[in-house]
């Protein structure tokens, strides 16, 4: 292989926190005009990596040559300065500025007499925009746009900063899918002027659909970089798991007709806010039922509506025949509801906070022994729920912030089902998760399905769905329009006529 | 590749696992108890012939601290909760005026009702304006500090009520118990309760919970208004204490005590280690925040500095101690 063909090289790398290493001896490259796939699982060390690209940390062995040249990257500014830019998971824009502020923050374009000339700024941002092909209006105030254009803005951002080599971190979370579509467009223009792209997805289908090249680390080890027309996907689930996974992601019929034909929760003309209208759909004991709908169509907002967090304006809601009223979150988890949030990390978790204290925020008191909570009770409480559902912890007092992002779910998981709810809704349970630990999601919520739990998942990615889900409803424009028994689904294309309303 | 190896961990394993234990062992935690043990070093070599260390001079730091000290335990409480009460002096005041003048009006209980209901009364009205309004807490706090001292002053025609009941006097700040003055002994049963309620129970839980992620408290079920609500009637009952105690202590009723005591109590609770970003709360590093005020006040009046230049010293002494305390 040519090495002046590569941008950016990294070689040996090695770096430990706290005396415990997390990357050892690994080796990467990006050549030009590529999109070259980052994957492995959660822990694998692929953030780590990238933030050596990015000068947030520095390697303690190794070096980084960028085309062609050993440099040293010891802040975010060396590594802006030597063309690495990054398209942030979470958004770093302003969100009060408008485009054009923000995608010159800290470069605006002087004029006379030092001022920032805003003009300039304007039509520059308009440029950067033309040459990627999209329409987004510079002068646009950042907080009133949607999430597809925050992106835009993040990757103008970088571009004006002729960023050569771009970092994206699971860039289609929070997109619809038709904004995907439109991104990867994207992506293949930027390609072709000759910008590299580094792609770090656990989706599958888009590492095929846009990459070049696959390196996959497991365990801080380099383990394979290869041409995506080398590799199986099995190959790389495969290397990413370090095991075989066995049709978890693949539908098993379950006799959920097991339990007690009665159903545990019944909703009635159901309305709440714009998004919630005249919802009625009925629920027993062992059964898991998919809600599918875009981004907006209502199915965030029906799980607000049931948990107690938005207010019901009309319709009944009733558990076990009997009508309850649901107003907050206290009496849904009274009444046996649980909702684990779309957002973990600002719905799920006090992130700052340690992993036993975040895992028994809602168990408190079961701690307690009189007034007081009992430090003993607690520990004992939170070790068996950490073991219970296999989450990876060094110590259950440090920030659940450090944990990755697949551990930190499962707290949120085990925190809830910590207090035995007969009703479980879960809204994107496996969001930015790896594989691995997504078979082991989806296998929890079988078992409590199959344990008599009723169960509610709400999910964008349709394979998911269908390797679950009893039945499905589809969701549009905050009403249901579609109950389909999962075996009337032949597969997801199907799914997808019936979510887009044909 | 043998460059990456001849650095590799294994190699120098033992002097790295006793470096990463003291770099576990987060010593900015500790900044107020090793600050407060520096200081007091310090002013015990260098008072040494003004008297420093002698058992009264010693007391009389704890007896000066007191009332910042209670204070400073229901400020916690909001702090923690990512919130703050700027009206605190001013409702210590108020307090002090309003049970002096029922005391002398019907006599000892109704002028110990009179101090609390302050307390009640402007706690709920900060609670209920910040929780169920959602007025930012500095401002409807900042707004009461204004209120709260304009009554006082309004109600009192700006002048000293004195409080001649004895009982009143000893118990609340003048009287001893055995060796130990009644103030000490009043923040001492403050600063346990605060610890243990913050520490060991689902209250002190919640608070922690909703000043760390208001949202994610919200979503686990703790009415997050309610506690904030809460914390707000605490810190405004406390107060009113801690004018009772100013009241007792100085056997009268005046609407400027406790006037700029808000800023002190902030700066006792920050020094002792709780985020002002909330979620973090510590009652033990609040009264040793507390007492390094007050002995840093205590030391610079025996070194002989004028007040001008205490002001000078006590401000930049603070902001090294939360400097050397911020994270990373």
């Amino acid at each position: 292989m040519n090495t002046a063909d590569n941008v950016v090289e990294m070689r040996s790398i090695s770096k430990s926190f706290n005396g415990v290493p997390v990357l050892k001896d690994v080796s990467f490259d990006v050549r030009k005009g590529e999109v070259h796939a980052l994957a492995g699982g959660n822990g694998a060390g692929k953030s780590t990596l990238m933030k050596i690209l990015q000068g947030v940390y520095q390697a303690e062995a190794g070096e980084i040559l960028i085309g062609g040249k050993p440099t040293a990257i010891n802040s975010i500014q060396d590594a802006k300065a030597a063309g690495i830019g990054m398209v942030f998971q979470e958004f770093s824009l302003v969100p009060s500025l408008t485009v054009a502020q923000n995608i010159f923050l800290a470069a605006e374009p002087l004029g006379t007499g030092g001022l920032i000339d805003d003009r300039a700024a304007v039509r520059r941002a308009r440029e950067v925009f033309s040459e990627m092909e999209v329409d987004v209006d510079p002068r646009a105030v950042v907080s009133r746009l949607g999430t597809a254009y925050w992106q835009l803005t993040e990757i103008a951002k970088a571009l004006a900063q002729n960023a050569q080599v771009l970092i994206m971190d699971e860039p289609t979370a929070s997109l619809a899918r038709h904004e995907s579509e439109a991104l990867f467009e994207l992506i293949d223009r930027l390609k072709q002027r000759g910008i590299s792209i580094i792609y770090i997805s656990h989706r599958m289908d888009e590492v095929y659909r846009l990459a070049d090249r696959i390196t996959i680390l497991r365990d801080g080890r380099h383990l394979l970089t290869a041409a995506l027309t080398d590799v199986t996907p099995e190959q790389i689930v495969e290397g990413i798991v370090g095991k075989k996974i066995e049709g978890q992601l693949s539908y098993r019929a379950r006799d959920h007709e097991a339990h007690d034909g009665a159903p545990l929760l019944e909703v009635r003309g159901l309305n709440a806010g714009h998004r919630v209208r005249d919802v009625s759909f009925a629920l027993r004991p062992g059964e898991i039922l998919g809600l599918a709908g875009l981004m907006g169509s209502g199915r965030t907002e029906l799980a607000r509506a049931l948990f107690g967090i938005d207010k019901i304006d009309s319709g009944e809601i009733l558990l076990r025949g009997k009508k309850v009223n649901l107003g907050t979150p206290q009496q849904a988890i009274n009444a046996g509801v649980a909702l684990i949030p779309e957002d973990r990390r600002a719905q799920g978790l006090v992130l700052e906070h340690s992993v036993q204290d975040n895992l028994l925020l809602p168990l408190l008191g079961r701690i307690q022994r009189g007034p007081f909570l009992d430090g003993a009770k607690a520990k004992e409480l939170s070790s068996s729920l950490i073991k219970r559902f296999a989450v990876k912890v060094a110590h259950p007092h440090r920030p659940v912030r450090l944990l990755s992002g697949g551990n930190q779910q499962k707290v949120v998981i085990a925190k809830w089902l910590g207090t035995d709810p007969d009703i479980l809704i879960l809204d994107e349970p496996t969001a930015g998760v790896d594989i691995g630990t997504k078979s082991e999601i989806l296998d929890m919520i079988r078992e409590l399905a199959s344990a008599g739990k009723a169960v509610i998942v709400i999910s964008s990615e349709y394979p998911e769905l269908l390797a679950v889900s009893d039945r499905v409803l589809v969701v549009k424009d905050g009403s249901i329009i579609r109950d389909i028994p999962r075996s009337e689904i032949a597969d997801e294309e199907y799914l997808q006529l019936a979510v887009q309303g044909v | 590749m043998s460059k990456a190896n001849t650095i590799a961990p294994r190699d120098t394993a033992a002097p790295r696992n006793f470096g990463a234990i003291l770099k576990e062992l987060d010593w900015r935690r500790y900044v107020i108890y090793i600050g407060f043990v520096v200081v007091f070093l310090f002013f015990a070599v260098l008072l040494r012939d003004q008297g420093f260390l002698s058992p009264n001079n010693l007391l009389n730091i704890f007896r000066q601290t007191a009332t910042i000290t209670v204070i400073a335990v229901g400020m916690t409480y909001v702090i923690a909760c990512a919130e703050i009460d700027l009206s605190v002096g001013s409702v210590a005041g108020l307090s002090s005026v309003c049970t002096a003048m029922a005391l002398s009006q019907w006599g000892l209980v109704p002028g110990i009702l009179a101090g609390l209901a302050v307390g009640l009364v402007v706690g709920s009205i900060n609670g209920a304006l910040v929780s169920l309004l959602g007025i930012p807490s500095f401002l409807v706090t900042l707004g009461m500090l204004g209120i709260a001292v304009g009554v006082a002053q309004w109600i009192t025609a700006s002048a000293p009520q004195p409080i001649l009941n004895d009982t009143f006097n000893t118990v609340f700040g003048s009287g001893n118990f055995g060796p130990v003055p009644g103030l000490v002994v009043w923040s001492a049963i403050f600063v346990a309760i605060g610890a243990v309620v913050l520490n060991r129970t689902r209250f002190g839980r919640q608070v922690l919970a909703t000043g760390g992620n208001r949202n994610a408290a919200e979503f686990t079920g703790i009415n997050t208004k309610r506690i904030k609500f809460q914390v707000l009637l605490i810190s405004g009952m406390v107060a009113s204490v801690a004018g009772m105690l100013y009241a007792g202590r100085l056997q009268s009723g005046r609407f400027q005590w406790g006037s700029g005591d808000e800023l002190s109590a902030i700066a006792a609770v920050i020094l002792g280690g709780t985020s002002l970003f909330g979620g973090f709360g510590s009652i033990i590093g609040t009264l040793f925040g507390a007492l390094l005020i007050g002995l840093i006040n205590n030391g610079l009046i025996l070194a002989g500095l004028d007040s001008s230049q205490q002001q000078v010293v006590r401000g930049a002494i603070i902001i090294l101690a939360v400097a050397l305390a911020r994270k990373k």
